[in-house]
Protein backbone atom coordinates (compact mmCIF):
# COMPACT_ATOMS: atom_id res chain seq x y z
CA UNK A 1 0.00 0.00 0.00
CA UNK A 2 1.03 3.62 -0.03
CA UNK A 3 0.18 7.33 0.13
CA UNK A 4 -3.63 7.77 -0.28
CA UNK A 5 -5.43 10.69 -2.76
CA UNK A 6 -6.88 12.96 -0.68
CA UNK A 7 -10.28 14.35 -0.75
CA UNK A 8 -10.35 17.69 0.88
CA UNK A 9 -13.61 19.38 1.39
CA UNK A 10 -13.44 23.49 1.82
CA UNK A 11 -15.23 26.01 3.83
CA UNK A 12 -15.48 29.58 3.13
CA UNK A 13 -15.66 31.43 6.48
CA UNK A 14 -17.22 34.68 6.99
CA UNK A 15 -17.10 36.99 10.18
CA UNK A 16 -16.89 33.21 12.24
CA UNK A 17 -19.77 31.55 10.02
CA UNK A 18 -19.88 29.56 7.24
CA UNK A 19 -21.65 31.23 4.24
CA UNK A 20 -22.72 29.24 1.46
CA UNK A 21 -22.74 31.42 -1.88
CA UNK A 22 -26.13 30.49 -3.88
CA UNK A 23 -25.43 30.32 -7.87
CA UNK A 24 -22.14 32.13 -6.90
CA UNK A 25 -23.93 35.64 -6.13
CA UNK A 26 -26.20 35.66 -2.81
CA UNK A 27 -24.23 34.56 -0.02
CA UNK A 28 -25.98 32.73 2.67
CA UNK A 29 -24.87 31.90 6.41
CA UNK A 30 -24.57 27.82 6.51
CA UNK A 31 -23.57 27.22 10.23
CA UNK A 32 -20.88 27.22 12.81
CA UNK A 33 -17.66 25.96 11.30
CA UNK A 34 -16.95 23.75 14.15
CA UNK A 35 -20.26 21.72 13.54
CA UNK A 36 -19.23 20.98 9.99
CA UNK A 37 -15.81 20.53 10.72
CA UNK A 38 -17.01 17.73 12.73
CA UNK A 39 -19.52 16.88 10.47
CA UNK A 40 -17.26 16.02 7.56
CA UNK A 41 -14.37 14.47 9.52
CA UNK A 42 -16.95 11.90 10.76
CA UNK A 43 -17.48 11.65 6.78
CA UNK A 44 -14.18 10.59 6.43
CA UNK A 45 -12.42 13.76 4.84
CA UNK A 46 -8.81 13.56 4.77
CA UNK A 47 -8.10 17.36 5.67
CA UNK A 48 -10.28 20.55 5.51
CA UNK A 49 -9.61 24.28 4.44
CA UNK A 50 -11.23 27.21 5.85
CA UNK A 51 -11.27 30.02 3.65
CA UNK A 52 -11.82 33.51 5.94
CA UNK A 53 -13.76 35.30 3.17
CA UNK A 54 -13.37 38.93 4.73
CA UNK A 55 -10.55 38.53 6.46
CA UNK A 56 -9.92 41.91 7.29
CA UNK A 57 -7.67 43.35 9.79
CA UNK A 58 -10.65 43.93 12.52
CA UNK A 59 -11.68 40.66 12.09
CA UNK A 60 -8.52 38.86 12.59
CA UNK A 61 -9.68 37.58 16.23
CA UNK A 62 -12.58 36.07 14.93
CA UNK A 63 -10.86 33.66 12.94
CA UNK A 64 -8.13 32.61 15.54
CA UNK A 65 -11.07 31.79 17.64
CA UNK A 66 -12.67 29.42 15.12
CA UNK A 67 -9.23 27.93 14.61
CA UNK A 68 -9.25 27.15 18.01
CA UNK A 69 -12.53 26.20 18.27
CA UNK A 70 -12.23 23.85 15.22
CA UNK A 71 -8.41 22.05 16.34
CA UNK A 72 -10.33 21.51 19.74
CA UNK A 73 -12.98 19.02 18.33
CA UNK A 74 -10.98 17.27 14.56
CA UNK A 75 -8.25 14.95 15.09
CA UNK A 76 -7.12 15.61 11.11
CA UNK A 77 -5.17 18.13 9.68
CA UNK A 78 -6.72 21.58 8.49
CA UNK A 79 -5.35 24.52 6.60
CA UNK A 80 -6.37 28.24 6.88
CA UNK A 81 -6.22 30.23 4.44
CA UNK A 82 -7.79 34.21 3.35
CA UNK A 83 -5.82 37.46 4.09
CA UNK A 84 -2.37 36.20 5.67
CA UNK A 85 -0.33 39.00 4.32
CA UNK A 86 2.66 38.57 7.03
CA UNK A 87 4.58 36.17 9.20
CA UNK A 88 2.27 37.83 11.91
CA UNK A 89 -0.57 36.52 10.52
CA UNK A 90 0.49 32.95 9.36
CA UNK A 91 1.99 32.76 13.45
CA UNK A 92 -1.46 33.81 14.64
CA UNK A 93 -3.32 31.30 12.60
CA UNK A 94 -0.97 28.48 13.39
CA UNK A 95 -0.17 28.89 16.62
CA UNK A 96 -4.29 29.20 17.70
CA UNK A 97 -4.05 25.35 15.89
CA UNK A 98 -4.16 25.29 12.25
CA UNK A 99 -1.90 22.83 10.66
CA UNK A 100 -1.15 24.75 8.02
CA UNK A 101 -1.79 28.17 6.09
CA UNK A 102 -2.49 29.06 2.34
CA UNK A 103 -1.27 32.51 0.87
CA UNK A 104 -2.47 33.30 -2.22
CA UNK A 105 -1.85 37.29 -3.48
CA UNK A 106 0.72 37.96 -0.59
CA UNK A 107 2.78 35.48 -2.53
CA UNK A 108 2.85 36.88 -5.22
CA UNK A 109 3.39 40.16 -3.85
CA UNK A 110 5.88 39.26 -1.65
CA UNK A 111 7.64 35.71 -2.32
CA UNK A 112 10.03 35.99 0.03
CA UNK A 113 7.12 35.18 2.16
CA UNK A 114 7.01 32.36 1.47
CA UNK A 115 10.92 30.98 2.27
CA UNK A 116 10.51 33.41 5.83
CA UNK A 117 7.42 31.05 6.76
CA UNK A 118 9.17 28.02 5.17
CA UNK A 119 11.89 28.30 7.71
CA UNK A 120 10.41 28.93 10.61
CA UNK A 121 7.45 26.72 10.46
CA UNK A 122 8.63 24.39 8.31
CA UNK A 123 7.63 23.22 4.31
CA UNK A 124 5.04 21.22 5.91
CA UNK A 125 2.79 24.10 6.83
CA UNK A 126 2.74 26.13 3.76
CA UNK A 127 0.36 25.90 1.06
CA UNK A 128 0.55 28.41 -1.84
CA UNK A 129 -2.62 28.68 -3.29
CA UNK A 130 -2.35 29.64 -7.23
CA UNK A 131 -5.32 30.82 -8.71
CA UNK A 132 -5.12 30.44 -12.66
CA UNK A 133 -6.97 31.91 -15.38
CA UNK A 134 -6.46 31.22 -19.37
CA UNK A 135 -5.20 33.88 -21.39
CA UNK A 136 -5.48 33.88 -25.09
CA UNK A 137 -3.90 37.29 -26.05
CA UNK A 138 -0.83 36.20 -27.95
CA UNK A 139 0.38 39.70 -27.57
CA UNK A 140 2.08 38.77 -24.46
CA UNK A 141 3.14 35.43 -25.45
CA UNK A 142 4.60 33.32 -22.03
CA UNK A 143 6.16 29.97 -23.08
CA UNK A 144 8.23 28.82 -20.13
CA UNK A 145 7.20 25.26 -21.37
CA UNK A 146 9.87 23.18 -22.28
CA UNK A 147 10.29 21.29 -25.62
CA UNK A 148 7.10 19.61 -26.62
CA UNK A 149 4.66 21.51 -24.19
CA UNK A 150 3.63 23.63 -26.99
CA UNK A 151 0.93 26.04 -26.25
CA UNK A 152 -2.14 23.58 -26.63
CA UNK A 153 -5.20 24.59 -29.38
CA UNK A 154 -8.38 25.71 -28.43
CA UNK A 155 -11.02 27.00 -31.18
CA UNK A 156 -7.70 28.02 -32.97
CA UNK A 157 -6.45 29.65 -30.12
CA UNK A 158 -3.36 29.68 -28.45
CA UNK A 159 -3.45 30.26 -24.82
CA UNK A 160 -1.53 30.00 -21.79
CA UNK A 161 -1.73 29.73 -17.99
CA UNK A 162 -1.92 33.03 -16.37
CA UNK A 163 -1.49 33.72 -12.25
CA UNK A 164 -4.96 35.87 -10.96
CA UNK A 165 -4.64 37.21 -7.68
CA UNK A 166 -7.32 39.45 -5.30
CA UNK A 167 -9.72 36.45 -5.82
CA UNK A 168 -9.60 36.67 -9.23
CA UNK A 169 -10.60 39.71 -9.65
CA UNK A 170 -6.71 41.12 -11.03
CA UNK A 171 -4.36 39.84 -13.73
CA UNK A 172 -0.78 39.30 -12.83
CA UNK A 173 0.73 38.71 -16.66
CA UNK A 174 2.28 35.67 -14.38
CA UNK A 175 3.04 32.99 -16.08
CA UNK A 176 1.23 29.68 -13.69
CA UNK A 177 3.44 27.47 -14.49
CA UNK A 178 6.76 29.56 -14.01
CA UNK A 179 5.30 30.54 -10.92
CA UNK A 180 4.50 26.83 -9.48
CA UNK A 181 8.44 25.91 -10.20
CA UNK A 182 9.53 29.33 -8.19
CA UNK A 183 6.81 28.30 -5.42
CA UNK A 184 8.78 24.69 -4.96
CA UNK A 185 12.11 26.87 -5.20
CA UNK A 186 11.20 29.08 -2.65
CA UNK A 187 10.26 26.26 -0.11
CA UNK A 188 6.35 25.94 -0.69
CA UNK A 189 5.21 22.52 0.97
CA UNK A 190 2.53 22.17 -1.25
CA UNK A 191 0.48 24.08 -4.14
CA UNK A 192 -3.40 24.17 -3.87
CA UNK A 193 -3.95 25.09 -8.13
CA UNK A 194 -7.83 26.45 -8.93
CA UNK A 195 -8.87 26.62 -11.82
CA UNK A 196 -10.48 29.71 -12.69
CA UNK A 197 -12.29 28.61 -15.80
CA UNK A 198 -13.42 25.76 -14.76
CA UNK A 199 -14.58 27.06 -11.08
CA UNK A 200 -18.22 27.25 -10.40
CA UNK A 201 -18.91 25.33 -13.90
CA UNK A 202 -19.35 21.64 -11.94
CA UNK A 203 -18.03 20.51 -15.20
CA UNK A 204 -14.79 18.56 -14.13
CA UNK A 205 -11.17 19.96 -13.33
CA UNK A 206 -9.23 21.42 -15.80
CA UNK A 207 -7.19 18.34 -16.32
CA UNK A 208 -4.59 20.14 -18.91
CA UNK A 209 -3.46 22.27 -16.22
CA UNK A 210 -3.29 20.19 -13.54
CA UNK A 211 -1.58 17.20 -16.04
CA UNK A 212 1.06 20.29 -16.41
CA UNK A 213 1.66 21.39 -12.87
CA UNK A 214 1.94 18.00 -11.60
CA UNK A 215 4.87 17.10 -14.34
CA UNK A 216 6.85 20.64 -13.34
CA UNK A 217 6.31 19.33 -9.86
CA UNK A 218 8.01 17.00 -6.91
CA UNK A 219 5.73 18.76 -4.05
CA UNK A 220 2.02 17.55 -3.83
CA UNK A 221 -0.54 19.67 -5.87
CA UNK A 222 -4.90 20.08 -4.69
CA UNK A 223 -6.68 20.16 -7.67
CA UNK A 224 -8.98 22.77 -7.14
CA UNK A 225 -12.26 24.79 -9.14
CA UNK A 226 -15.31 22.76 -11.39
CA UNK A 227 -15.70 19.78 -9.60
CA UNK A 228 -19.71 19.07 -9.49
CA UNK A 229 -19.72 15.17 -9.59
CA UNK A 230 -17.50 12.15 -8.21
CA UNK A 231 -16.98 11.45 -11.79
CA UNK A 232 -15.03 14.57 -11.38
CA UNK A 233 -12.65 13.32 -9.13
CA UNK A 234 -12.38 10.24 -10.60
CA UNK A 235 -11.06 11.78 -13.56
CA UNK A 236 -8.69 13.81 -12.30
CA UNK A 237 -6.94 11.45 -10.18
CA UNK A 238 -7.34 9.12 -12.85
CA UNK A 239 -5.55 11.14 -15.47
CA UNK A 240 -3.02 13.26 -13.91
CA UNK A 241 -0.77 12.96 -10.68
CA UNK A 242 -2.42 15.26 -8.23
CA UNK A 243 -2.69 13.96 -4.93
CA UNK A 244 -5.82 15.59 -3.85
CA UNK A 245 -8.63 16.99 -4.83
CA UNK A 246 -10.65 19.73 -3.15
CA UNK A 247 -14.00 20.82 -3.46
CA UNK A 248 -16.83 22.93 -2.01
CA UNK A 249 -20.61 22.64 -3.38
CA UNK A 250 -20.64 19.12 -3.93
CA UNK A 251 -20.59 19.05 -0.40
CA UNK A 252 -22.14 21.79 0.92
CA UNK A 253 -25.36 21.06 -0.91
CA UNK A 254 -25.29 17.40 -0.39
CA UNK A 255 -25.54 16.37 -3.46
CA UNK A 256 -23.21 13.87 -2.22
CA UNK A 257 -21.21 13.08 0.81
CA UNK A 258 -17.63 12.33 1.60
CA UNK A 259 -17.96 9.11 2.35
CA UNK A 260 -20.06 8.86 -0.62
CA UNK A 261 -17.56 9.58 -3.05
CA UNK A 262 -14.77 7.68 -1.41
CA UNK A 263 -16.69 4.70 -1.95
CA UNK A 264 -17.01 5.39 -5.65
CA UNK A 265 -13.39 6.28 -5.87
CA UNK A 266 -12.34 3.05 -4.04
CA UNK A 267 -14.67 1.13 -6.52
CA UNK A 268 -12.93 2.54 -9.27
CA UNK A 269 -9.45 1.29 -8.01
CA UNK A 270 -8.37 4.94 -6.52
CA UNK A 271 -6.43 4.63 -3.60
CA UNK A 272 -8.34 6.58 -0.72
CA UNK A 273 -8.82 5.95 3.02
CA UNK A 274 -11.78 4.32 3.91
CA UNK B 1 -9.85 6.91 35.26
CA UNK B 2 -6.16 6.91 35.15
CA UNK B 3 -4.95 10.16 36.51
CA UNK B 4 -1.67 11.94 34.38
CA UNK B 5 -0.35 14.72 33.62
CA UNK B 6 1.56 14.74 30.12
CA UNK B 7 4.43 17.18 29.85
CA UNK B 8 5.03 18.43 25.72
CA UNK B 9 8.49 19.53 25.28
CA UNK B 10 8.59 23.00 23.80
CA UNK B 11 11.18 23.61 21.23
CA UNK B 12 10.15 27.22 20.30
CA UNK B 13 8.75 26.21 16.99
CA UNK B 14 5.15 25.93 16.89
CA UNK B 15 1.82 24.72 17.29
CA UNK B 16 1.69 22.46 19.97
CA UNK B 17 -1.94 23.32 20.71
CA UNK B 18 -3.40 20.84 18.12
CA UNK B 19 -1.52 17.91 20.36
CA UNK B 20 -2.21 19.43 23.77
CA UNK B 21 -6.13 19.04 22.24
CA UNK B 22 -5.73 15.40 21.36
CA UNK B 23 -4.22 14.18 24.69
CA UNK B 24 -7.27 16.26 26.50
CA UNK B 25 -9.84 14.53 24.13
CA UNK B 26 -8.34 11.41 25.04
CA UNK B 27 -8.25 11.37 28.81
CA UNK B 28 -4.87 13.41 29.94
CA UNK B 29 -5.97 14.81 33.28
CA UNK B 30 -3.34 17.56 32.62
CA UNK B 31 -1.16 18.66 29.79
CA UNK B 32 1.77 20.80 30.61
CA UNK B 33 3.85 22.86 27.68
CA UNK B 34 7.30 22.76 29.34
CA UNK B 35 11.13 24.49 28.37
CA UNK B 36 12.91 22.46 30.67
CA UNK B 37 13.73 18.73 31.97
CA UNK B 38 14.14 20.33 35.55
CA UNK B 39 11.68 19.01 37.25
CA UNK B 40 9.98 15.51 35.17
CA UNK B 41 9.14 13.83 38.44
CA UNK B 42 5.78 16.09 38.17
CA UNK B 43 4.76 14.47 35.38
CA UNK B 44 3.93 11.29 34.46
CA UNK B 45 4.65 11.16 30.52
CA UNK B 46 6.85 13.48 27.93
CA UNK B 47 6.19 13.96 24.65
CA UNK B 48 8.76 15.36 22.09
CA UNK B 49 6.52 16.98 19.17
CA UNK B 50 6.59 16.72 15.64
CA UNK B 51 7.57 20.47 14.41
CA UNK B 52 10.12 22.25 14.09
CA UNK B 53 14.03 21.78 12.57
CA UNK B 54 16.67 19.62 13.81
CA UNK B 55 19.20 21.47 14.94
CA UNK B 56 16.89 23.99 16.80
CA UNK B 57 15.16 21.14 18.19
CA UNK B 58 18.53 19.39 19.40
CA UNK B 59 20.21 23.13 20.55
CA UNK B 60 16.97 23.43 22.43
CA UNK B 61 16.96 20.04 24.70
CA UNK B 62 20.64 20.45 24.95
CA UNK B 63 21.02 21.74 27.95
CA UNK B 64 18.85 18.56 30.04
CA UNK B 65 20.63 16.14 28.09
CA UNK B 66 21.59 13.85 31.11
CA UNK B 67 18.34 14.52 32.41
CA UNK B 68 16.71 13.02 29.21
CA UNK B 69 18.95 9.90 29.50
CA UNK B 70 18.06 9.69 33.37
CA UNK B 71 14.81 9.41 32.09
CA UNK B 72 15.28 6.97 29.97
CA UNK B 73 17.09 4.73 32.07
CA UNK B 74 14.12 5.32 34.52
CA UNK B 75 12.01 3.68 32.18
CA UNK B 76 9.70 6.99 32.19
CA UNK B 77 7.60 6.92 29.67
CA UNK B 78 8.49 9.05 26.41
CA UNK B 79 6.78 9.29 23.15
CA UNK B 80 8.69 11.34 20.37
CA UNK B 81 6.09 12.07 17.63
CA UNK B 82 8.15 13.08 13.40
CA UNK B 83 11.29 15.05 14.42
CA UNK B 84 10.77 13.92 18.11
CA UNK B 85 11.51 10.44 16.85
CA UNK B 86 14.22 11.61 14.58
CA UNK B 87 15.99 13.65 17.56
CA UNK B 88 16.46 10.23 19.53
CA UNK B 89 19.00 9.04 17.04
CA UNK B 90 22.49 9.65 16.84
CA UNK B 91 22.50 12.65 13.66
CA UNK B 92 20.13 13.82 10.81
CA UNK B 93 20.71 15.00 7.09
CA UNK B 94 18.47 17.74 8.39
CA UNK B 95 21.11 19.37 10.65
CA UNK B 96 24.82 19.39 11.73
CA UNK B 97 24.68 18.64 15.69
CA UNK B 98 24.46 15.81 17.50
CA UNK B 99 20.94 13.76 18.33
CA UNK B 100 20.06 12.40 21.54
CA UNK B 101 21.91 8.99 20.80
CA UNK B 102 19.31 6.99 23.09
CA UNK B 103 18.49 5.19 19.62
CA UNK B 104 21.49 3.92 17.36
CA UNK B 105 21.21 4.86 14.18
CA UNK B 106 20.75 7.88 11.34
CA UNK B 107 18.51 10.07 9.27
CA UNK B 108 18.32 10.52 5.91
CA UNK B 109 16.05 12.15 3.20
CA UNK B 110 13.54 10.33 1.72
CA UNK B 111 13.89 8.98 -1.87
CA UNK B 112 14.49 12.40 -4.11
CA UNK B 113 13.98 11.05 -6.86
CA UNK B 114 10.92 8.04 -6.26
CA UNK B 115 8.81 9.82 -4.49
CA UNK B 116 7.57 13.72 -3.69
CA UNK B 117 8.75 15.02 -0.65
CA UNK B 118 7.19 15.98 1.73
CA UNK B 119 5.79 12.80 2.13
CA UNK B 120 1.77 14.28 3.12
CA UNK B 121 -1.03 12.66 3.98
CA UNK B 122 -2.29 8.98 4.79
CA UNK B 123 -0.62 6.03 4.59
CA UNK B 124 -1.14 2.30 6.24
CA UNK B 125 0.97 0.76 8.83
CA UNK B 126 2.12 -2.43 8.56
CA UNK B 127 2.87 -3.97 11.82
CA UNK B 128 5.78 -5.85 12.12
CA UNK B 129 5.64 -6.50 16.29
CA UNK B 130 2.09 -7.41 16.86
CA UNK B 131 2.89 -7.49 20.46
CA UNK B 132 4.05 -4.04 21.11
CA UNK B 133 2.54 -1.64 24.10
CA UNK B 134 2.10 1.54 21.57
CA UNK B 135 -0.07 -0.30 18.82
CA UNK B 136 -2.37 -2.29 21.13
CA UNK B 137 -5.24 -2.82 19.64
CA UNK B 138 -4.71 -1.63 16.04
CA UNK B 139 -5.91 -3.61 13.05
CA UNK B 140 -2.88 -3.97 10.17
CA UNK B 141 -2.82 -1.80 7.26
CA UNK B 142 -4.85 0.87 9.41
CA UNK B 143 -4.01 4.47 7.97
CA UNK B 144 -1.97 7.08 10.12
CA UNK B 145 -1.48 10.76 8.88
CA UNK B 146 2.10 12.17 7.65
CA UNK B 147 4.00 15.16 6.90
CA UNK B 148 7.72 14.49 6.97
CA UNK B 149 10.75 14.59 4.85
CA UNK B 150 13.24 12.80 6.61
CA UNK B 151 13.25 8.80 7.61
CA UNK B 152 15.25 6.74 10.74
CA UNK B 153 18.21 3.93 9.50
CA UNK B 154 17.98 2.39 13.02
CA UNK B 155 20.91 0.03 13.42
CA UNK B 156 18.82 -1.84 15.86
CA UNK B 157 15.98 -3.54 14.03
CA UNK B 158 14.29 -4.96 17.12
CA UNK B 159 13.06 -1.25 17.87
CA UNK B 160 10.90 -1.19 14.77
CA UNK B 161 7.53 -2.34 15.29
CA UNK B 162 5.68 -1.16 12.07
CA UNK B 163 6.91 0.06 8.57
CA UNK B 164 5.00 2.05 5.79
CA UNK B 165 5.55 2.11 2.64
CA UNK B 166 6.90 5.15 0.69
CA UNK B 167 9.24 4.71 -2.07
CA UNK B 168 10.87 2.32 0.14
CA UNK B 169 9.89 0.42 3.25
CA UNK B 170 9.91 3.13 5.88
CA UNK B 171 10.51 2.18 9.89
CA UNK B 172 7.66 4.40 11.66
CA UNK B 173 7.28 3.13 15.00
CA UNK B 174 9.72 1.90 17.28
CA UNK B 175 9.48 0.77 20.61
CA UNK B 176 12.09 0.59 23.72
CA UNK B 177 10.99 -0.08 26.78
CA UNK B 178 8.64 2.84 27.55
CA UNK B 179 10.35 4.99 25.26
CA UNK B 180 8.50 5.12 22.02
CA UNK B 181 8.25 6.92 18.53
CA UNK B 182 6.23 7.74 15.94
CA UNK B 183 6.70 9.01 12.21
CA UNK B 184 3.25 10.07 11.30
CA UNK B 185 1.39 12.49 13.57
CA UNK B 186 -0.80 10.39 16.14
CA UNK B 187 -2.78 13.49 17.28
CA UNK B 188 -3.59 14.15 13.31
CA UNK B 189 -4.66 10.66 12.61
CA UNK B 190 -8.09 10.05 13.38
CA UNK B 191 -9.32 7.10 15.69
CA UNK B 192 -6.19 5.11 15.13
CA UNK B 193 -3.85 8.22 16.72
CA UNK B 194 -6.67 8.31 19.46
CA UNK B 195 -5.48 4.74 19.85
CA UNK B 196 -2.09 5.41 19.95
CA UNK B 197 -2.62 8.10 22.30
CA UNK B 198 -4.71 6.46 24.55
CA UNK B 199 -2.21 3.61 24.58
CA UNK B 200 0.44 6.29 25.64
CA UNK B 201 -1.45 7.99 28.44
CA UNK B 202 -2.06 4.16 29.61
CA UNK B 203 1.36 3.46 29.40
CA UNK B 204 2.23 6.77 31.73
CA UNK B 205 -0.92 5.76 34.02
CA UNK B 206 1.29 3.22 34.72
CA UNK B 207 -1.17 0.43 33.77
CA UNK B 208 1.94 -1.38 31.88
Amino acid sequence: MTLAKRIIPCLDVDNGRVVKGINFKEVKDAGDPVEFAKRYSQQGADELVFLDITASEQKRDIIKKVVRNVARVIDIPFTVGGGIKKLEHARDILLSGADKVSINTSAIKNPELITELMSIFGKQCIVVAIDVKKNYSTAEPKTTLKDNYEYKMKQNKHYWFEVMIYGGKERTGIDAIKWAKKVEKLGGGEILLTSIDADGTEEGYDLELNRIICRELSIPVIASGGCGKPIHMLEVFQKTKVDAALAASIFHYEKSTVKKVKQFLKRNNIHVRI
Amino acid sequence: MILNDIAIFDYGAGNLYSLKCSLERNGATKVSIIKSLKNMHKHDGLILPGVGNFDPAIRSIQPYRNDFDDLFEKNFPILGICLGMEMLFNNSEEGKLEGLKILSGRVIMLPRKKVKIPHMGWNNLEITEKGCKILQGLKDECWVYFVHSYRIISKDKKVIVANSQYGDIIPVVVEKNNLFGTQFHPEKSGINGAKIIKNFLAICGGKY
